[in-house]
């Protein structure tokens, strides 16, 4: 504190004539672990690539030759068709049985827990054999009056249940009592003031759990469903137990006459990583606008994240994500 | 019993055998502010929720606007309610949470106009007219698109109190409207609170703000353990409690 030194900057004072101190220039720590750790990793991602290139066994001119061949493009189609029926027929059983399970009545949660107990006690390649074989089990399908009454429709169930019908069997009933349980700690994260705010306002049960619940619990909902869905359409490959023409079931009848197995299998999972690739993007918007109201800011999309990085400095960057 | 918009009669309410209501005698009259008071477990809370259906009791009755609540007397016998009637009886009371529960998915606005459009089949515009007079006369007018993760927790509960009014209620409860607040923000409450009570509204206010009580509650009701301990003029029981139940509240939270 001596008296000749020239007054210092008052930090309280907001006058014009505050000093503002020199930004900080201090010396940048090194990372030497980093380097290290970066250059094992360079040599293994180099040493993978050149063996892409020059390893002959993988044959990547089949590979293009069967990319967009017709039965791969078809054994596709089915294959996502495959995936969107049983995942939205898993959804809407799954979103009924978590329902059913918060039910006050004893014999609808109690169905809906020995249903989810089944279903995901048993390998879903179990299932599926077992809707394929369902023929020998129930040879007829007949609805009819009970106690002796007539036919309504008697069917043969192995003209009933199609390959197709009993794949989507197989994986959207497995799947439902997973969505069940999806749902259902959806609908437990929300909190209990808001079903008694809702209430409170005269709206009944069925009004707070589709304006107020359901639109809150999406939320939580959304990313294992996102899961659930990827999931699904890898779990599809599992069908061609069925004699079902998936994709995997397309590439693998052309490896069996070329012998080109590797190859085939590539362009296989070629579009499996392109159509998961393409879920995972999708999955990252439906989050970004349930997440809204919630989050202060809101998440940035990865064309933001680039432009972001590329025209802002580090400095300006805190505090600057756009607004919800 | 036109003049009485809410009165009960020696209300009893258990959970499992824990008897937290002990014959609730109450009697409030349109128009007027009733101030409950007491510990926490008194059984003030119950009391207001059992008011709105969010709690059922077992014994005693409890008739809102002339009307019983949560069953209907044929003849001799007692009927529990529909789910459809309690969901009507609800909309004509408002009630304001201490923790605030407005929708957090909804902005302000959206928030005010939910249950006039789904409850009462209110237009949208009509609903979204009369949401912006409210967020007006609560002073949130300049927040309406604004999600409740944006608001404080004053201008939350201001929302929440909008929200509340409307369904043009005819009874308002308040539990504990300003406990979870700042204490700073108390005030901006209280006041829209105040201005309520000015233009008539009738109020059952748990509180534990003795300003308030003082300066806006007609009546203020003491409770302890499930039972009313005293109950009067405001101004009378702060300043000349009878009880030493009572006396010994007051002086820990004067």
């Amino acid at each position: 504190m001596a008296e000749a030194a020239p007054p210092a900057p008052d930090p309280v004072a907001t006058t014009p004539e505050r000093v503002k101190p020199e930004d900080i220039t201090a010396v940048r720590l090194r990372h030497p672990i980093r380097w290290v750790a970066a250059i094992v990793v360079l040599y293994i991602v180099v040493a993978l690539a050149y063996s892409l290139v020059t390893n002959a066994n993988y044959d990547w001119g089949v590979v293009w030759q069967y990319l967009f061949s017709a039965p791969v493009m078809k054994g596709l189609g089915l294959t996502l068709v495959l995936t969107v029926v049983s995942m939205l027929i898993g959804i809407v059983l799954g979103v009924i049985l978590a329902i059913m399970r918060r039910s006050e009545n004893p014999m609808l949660s109690g169905t809906a827990w020995v249903y989810i107990w089944l279903f995901r006690g048993t390998p879903v390649y179990v299932q599926l054999l077992f809707w394929g074989a369902i023929g020998s089990l129930y040879p007829f399908i007949t609805l009819a009056v009970p106690f002796g009454g007539p036919d309504l429709i008697h069917v043969d169930a192995n003209t009933l249940i199609t390959p197709f019908l009993a794949a989507v069997l197989g994986l959207a009933l497995n799947e439902a009592a997973y969505m069940a349980e999806v749902v259902r700690g959806g609908l437990l994260s929300v909190d209990e003031g808001q079903t008694e705010a809702a209430s409170a306002l005269g709206m009944t049960s069925a009004q707070t759990l589709r304006r107020i619940v359901l639109p809150q619990a999406m939320r939580v909902i959304i990313p294992p469903t996102g899961n659930e869905t990827i999931s699904m359409l890898k779990t599809t490959s599992l069908v061609s137990v069925l004699a079902f023409s998936d994709l995997l079931y397309a590439t693998h009848n052309i490896a069996v006459q070329n012998y080109k197995t590797i190859s085939l299998l590539i362009v296989a999972s070629i579009w499996y990583l392109l159509f998961t690739s393409i879920m995972q993007t999708g999955q990252f918007y439906i989050e970004r606008y349930y997440g809204r109201g919630t989050a202060r800011v809101q998440q940035e999309t990865l064309l933001q994240n680039i432009r972001r990085r590329m025209f802002t400095t580090s400095r300006e960057e805190s505090g600057t994500g756009p607004k919800a | 019993m036109t003049d009485l918009m809410l009165k009960s009669e020696a209300l009893h309410k258990r959970f499992g055998h824990v008897e937290v209501l002990k014959g609730i005698d109450l009697e409030v009259a349109r128009g007027e502010v009733m101030c409950l008071l007491g510990p926490s477990g008194s059984g003030k809370s119950t009391f207001l929720r059992c008011i709105n259906h969010l709690e059922t009791y077992e014994a005693g009755r409890l008739w809102v606007d002339g009307e019983l609540v949560g069953y209907r007397q044929v003849a001799d016998k007692l009927h529990h309610l529909k789910q459809s009637e309690i969901a009507k009886a609800r909309s004509e009371i408002g009630m304001v949470f201490q923790r605030f529960n407005l929708f957090p998915h909804k902005t302000a606005l959206q928030n005010v106009t939910e249950a006039p459009v789904q409850v009462k089949g209110m237009a949208k515009s009509e609903a979204e007219f009369h949401a912006k007079e409210l967020l007006d006369r609560v002073g949130l007018a300049d927040k309406a698109g604004n999600y409740p993760s944006q608001l404080s927790g004053g201008q939350q509960q201001r929302v929440a109190i909008a929200r509340a009014l409307a369904m043009k209620p005819k009874l308002m409860l308040f539990d504990e409207p300003t406990s979870a607040l700042d204490p700073e923000l108390v005030g901006e409450v209280l006041d829209v609170m105040r201005g309520l009570a000015k233009d008539g509204m009738t109020m059952v206010v748990v509180t534990h703000e003795m300003g308030f009580a003082r300066e806006v509650g007609d009546t203020i009701v003491f409770m302890d353990g499930g039972v009313v301990v005293e109950s009067g003029d405001p101004r009378e029981v702060i300043a000349n409690p009878k009880h030493d139940r009572t006396k010994a509240f007051l002086s820990k939270v004067l």
